[in-house]
């Protein structure tokens, strides 16, 4: 077994231990009390970012084409982007729950054979480290977004029926939501679609064509024109809010099924990182 | 020497019994010093607020000084004994203590969490300090009350929620704005608690305020209040678009804001959210304006509810709380049983080291021939035999105090040695720190 191996295991034993202490922190509420939890999800992440480079060192290639390395790859996006989004706003609960996601793609990645195979040649390109980048980074935004969207939606069910739960007194304000969702779509559209067009391009330099309507290109255009139908509504016509949290949540039910869904159920010219990787 | 409460609160006396034992705030030195003067009171301290009358004391004879204390507490306040009864809780020791960090706590107070208690409590000790009524256990005593409650109030959120409505309607403002600082509040009619709501508002950080009245002179004057603009109650419906929150209590018989309104109202801005805070009875606003995306109405009972919530909520927090208590506790009763150990021990040496003397000196006095090395070599012998004997109950008085079981051992030692404590009566006074 790798190095990389290794340090997978610590980082995933480090989210395990920093989602516990968010869970002990949501649940105690403690003012500033996650001030542990979130020097563990810190420390999860340095030592999530060495496996990756120790694993592009021991491969040769960028550690993004199997299912174990592309879980890996994207808990790493959605806890940096995460991290980015916590510098300023410390929300214990949208914490625990991002910390949840990523413990649970770790795990799943944990699940998957993690040993170093020669890359397929149709990959070798330096177009693999920029279109993974951008299209991984772009779901990660999409996934903090999803999430602060269904606490918003649960906030807002709770300041319409007037019933409050325990979660109510946790959770930070709809305006911080709704920002966060907002700050996601500005941030993630444009990540997505230079995803989508250095595939394209991509796609042209190793197949000849820029667009073959594969079930990936298929179902990931379709996706987003969900994301882009909410960046037009925000813009021009003032969503936000509800309808806003709703769309960001639509949003992410089709950017999952292109991320695992397709790789999963349909076969394609994508298929590098299904599960027989 | 124990710790003793004698008091009653608004859980267990009416008004009407609070208010005849209450203690006059600038005349707190008379009393105290009768406490103080009180037998078998050692060390006095009189907390008296519109929600409680309590009397702190430390004491070595507990049942004697308790009564001494709910006799002074009626003769005070030349009331007969009897009629304070049943309204009266007495506590001692451990219970005592307890109680006492719950209400400096804030746990026992009608509202939990309330803050002016604690400020309370310190003031009722400063007047025990400066009347020099509290000594070595209550100055400690308090000020460990004083830290819990400080913990209590750090690393809980027993303070975290409005519990007054006006202040709930503030908050729910924060939980749909994030931010209220430079939000709009539009005034619809006048009544005191609207206008106490808007001084809440502002004093967070609400920079613009309109007023609107039927009267339009009557708007202008509460827009001089808060520095705000007057609007004509006829055009009121075309400005609502400018406000975040709108704060109405106008005496009208049928609503006076309608759905439709403040659609139009919502387009114009954009969506962003609108916060109506109804507080008119009957009521102002068309309830079915909460059914519309990106507006929160709330009326009197619901911010009512919002309360009763929070209140819940503080209970909750009191729970957490208690444990903290029950830590502080055990640390002060070690320190309390500290306190009869050691003048124990010092107590059993002096007395041994008294025999030894005596002894030694009447041996010599028979033994005239022995020469000073021999003198000293006795000495030695029977100084180092009282080292031997003293050792180990000492180690074992140590070890009792450690965990918190020294009572029995001081009370059987101070019967079968006769020891005598330094003060007789057990009187600390004088001692004012450790």
């Amino acid at each position: 077994m790798g190095v990389n191996v290794w340090l997978f295991k610590l980082s995933l034993l480090l989210y395990a231990l920093a989602t516990l202490l968010y869970l002990v922190r949501v649940v105690v509420n403690k003012p500033d009390g996650d001030r542990w939890a979130r020097w563990a999800f810190l420390l999860a992440f340095v030592s999530h970012t060495v496996t990756l480079v120790s694993r592009f060192y021991e491969a040769g290639y960028t550690p993004v084409t199997n299912l174990h390395e592309s879980l890996s790859f994207f808990a790493w996006c959605i806890a940096g982007t995460f991290l980015f989004f916590d510098r300023r706003l410390r929300m214990a609960v949208l914490a625990t729950a991002t910390s949840t996601i990523v413990l649970v793609l770790m795990l799943f990645g944990s699940l998957m054979p993690m040993g170093v195979q020669a890359l397929n040649p149709a990959l070798n390109s330096l177009w693999l480290p920029l279109h993974i980048f951008m299209a991984f980074a772009g779901n990660a935004v999409f996934t903090v977004a999803f999430v602060a969207a269904v606490f918003y939606l649960l906030q807002e069910r709770m300041l319409k029926s007037k019933k409050f739960s325990a979660l109510y007194y946790r959770l930070p304000s709809l305006d911080t939501l709704d920002m966060i969702n907002y700050r996601c779509l500005t941030l993630g559209f444009p990540l997505m679609t230079m995803g989508i067009i250095s595939g394209a391009v991509w796609a042209e330099s190793a197949w000849g064509t820029y667009w073959s309507w594969d079930p990936k290109e298929t179902w990931a255009l379709i996706t987003w024109f969900v994301y882009a139908a909410l960046l037009h509504g925000r813009l021009s016509t003032g969503w936000r809010g509800r309808r806003a949290a709703i769309l960001a949540i639509i949003g992410f039910a089709f950017l999952l099924f292109t991320f695992l869904g397709v790789n999963l159920l349909l076969p394609g010219l994508h298929s590098y990182s299904s599960m027989g990787g | 020497m124990e710790i003793l409460v004698v008091g009653l609160s608004h859980k267990t006396a009416p008004v009407a019994v609070r208010e005849k034992v209450a203690f006059a705030p600038e005349q707190m030195q008379q009393p105290l010093e009768q406490m103080y003067a009180l037998s078998q009171v050692s060390e006095a301290i009189i907390v008296s607020t519109c929600n409680r009358v309590e009397l702190y004391a430390a004491s070595n004879c507990a049942s004697a000084a308790l009564e001494q204390m709910k006799q002074f507490l009626a003769d005070y306040h030349q009331l007969p004994a009897e009629q304070l009864d049943n309204h009266l809780y007495t506590k001692q020791g451990e219970e005592a203590i307890r109680h006492v960090f719950e209400v400096a706590s804030s746990l026992d107070s009608m509202v939990i969490g309330e803050p002016q208690i604690l400020g309370q409590i310190k003031t009722a000790y400063s007047y025990a300090a400066e009347y020099k009524t509290a000594g070595l256990i209550l100055n400690r005593f308090l000020h460990k009350a004083f830290s819990v409650a400080k913990r209590v109030r750090t690393e809980t959120n027993i303070a975290g929620n409005a519990v007054s409505v006006s202040f709930a309607a503030v908050e729910l403002a924060r939980k749909i704005f994030g931010n209220i600082e430079g939000k709009t509040v539009m005034l619809i009619g006048a009544g005191e608690m609207c206008e106490l709501a808007a001084k809440h508002f502002i004093n967070n950080g609400v920079t613009r305020v309109l007023v609107t009245n039927r009267t339009f002179s009557r708007a202008e004057k509460l827009a001089q209040e808060f520095s705000g603009q007057p609007i004509l109650f006829e055009n009121f419906k075309d400005q609502l678009h400018q406000a975040d929150i709108v704060l109405s209590s106008t005496g009208a018989t049928s609503f006076i804001i309608n759905p439709e309104q403040v659609n139009s109202a919502l387009r114009l801005r954009k969506n962003r959210p609108m916060f109506f805070i109804d507080i008119a009875v009957p009521r102002d606003i068309d309830p079915r304006v909460n059914d519309i995306n990106n507006v929160y109405l709330y009326d009197v009972d619901d911010l009512q509810g919002v309360v009763n919530a929070n209140l819940k909520e503080r209970h909750k927090e009191a729970e957490l709380a208690q444990l903290i208590i029950e830590q502080e506790i055990g640390q002060f009763q070690t320190w309390m049983a500290g306190l009869d150990v050691v003048p124990t021990i010092v107590a059993m040496r002096k007395h041994m080291e008294e025999l030894r003397a005596a002894e030694v000196e009447k041996t010599f006095s028979s033994l005239k021939h022995l020469s000073d090395s021999d003198r000293k070599a006795i000495n030695a012998m029977s100084s180092a035999l009282i080292n031997k004997i003293l050792h180990p109950p000492t180690k074992a008085l140590k070890q009792a105090q450690q965990d918190d079981c020294a009572q029995p051992y001081v009370d059987a030692l101070q019967v079968l040695f006769d020891l005598e404590l330094g003060a007789p009566e057990g009187k600390l006074k004088d001692v004012e720190s450790v």
